[in-house]
């Protein structure tokens, strides 16, 4: 447990808290990551034109806070041996996953678990169970 | 309108800080049987505390629909969701932020997670949220 960092991730964790509870009361949105995405993407036709802007916006925002967290704060992680093909298979799974099960992270973790939601307890347990085995294959096996 | 650009900006501030935005953080926490990184499951506990107090009298205010439905594509979904992440690291919120690390590996990972998400629209049961 080296890397044990309690304290900011716990102020983090707030603060993604408090940027949910925003866009919720501001917007009336659910601050879904995936479904931020993915209805950008493909539904042009299905969706009102003032539904594309607020989604827009919300990406950018999550962008240029990464922009200025390298130019203030620390700079950009580095990472070594994490080859492109693994990028793209995970970046699909991630892709296809989060879209059929309407959700990720933070629709289903922050948001759904917020409601209290049953739904988006099992899809918590079934990701996070699955991730950890996932990476102790990539770790441990191959 | 700028609410919305506001409400990504502290979500982004939030991931770096919390070391979400970081995928070897990520997989230190997925991987228990190594030298385990317990913080993400701060992050989490963070983030609900917030949204448990709030939700709930914001939607009592202004109902939303969701689906309660425990099915086979929430299974399926997150099954495979979990795949991925437990691959690269990298939910979606980390890895859009993660754009701006100017990494190649950034850029292909949103890049198929758009295309994947496309893929899944030929999915029978085609879901909303």
């Amino acid at each position: 447990m080296a890397n044990f960092t309690p304290v900011a991730s716990l102020i983090g964790g707030v603060l993604i808290g408090l940027a949910s509870v925003w866009l919720l009361a501001a917007n009336g949105r659910i601050a879904g990551i995936s479904g931020i995405l993915h209805g950008l993407f493909g539904a042009m036709s299905a969706s009102p034109p003032g539904d594309r802007s607020w989604r827009v916006l919300f990406i950018t925002g999550l962008i240029a806070a990464g922009f200025a967290w390298h130019a203030f704060v620390a700079p950009a992680p580095v990472r070594e041996g994490f080859g492109l093909g693994w990028a793209a298979a995970a970046g699909l799974l991630v892709g296809f996953g989060t879209r059929i099960g309407g959700g990720c992270t933070s629709g289903h973790g922050v948001c759904g678990l917020g409601r209290f939601s049953l739904r988006s307890l099992v899809a918590v347990m079934v990701f996070m169970g699955v991730g950890m085995a996932t990476t102790y294959v990539m770790r441990h096996v191959l | 309108m700028i609410h919305a650009l506001g409400a990504g900006l502290l979500f982004g501030v939030g991931l770096w800080l919390s070391g979400m935005a970081n995928p070897r953080k990520v997989l230190d926490f997925l991987d228990i049987t190594g030298n385990w990184d317990p913080s993400l499951l701060l992050v989490m506990g963070g983030a609900v505390a917030v949204t448990a107090a709030f939700f709930r009298p914001i939607l009592k205010r202004k109902p939303m629909d969701f689906r309660k439905s425990i099915d086979i594509p929430l299974i399926a979904g997150a099954a495979i969701f979990g795949i991925g992440w437990g691959i690269g690291g990298y939910c979606p919120g980390p890895a859009i932020t993660a754009l701006s690390n100017l990494s190649a590996e950034a850029f292909v990972f949103v890049a198929t997670m758009v295309a994947g998400g496309l893929l899944a629209r030929i999915w029978p049961s085609s879901p909303g949220r």
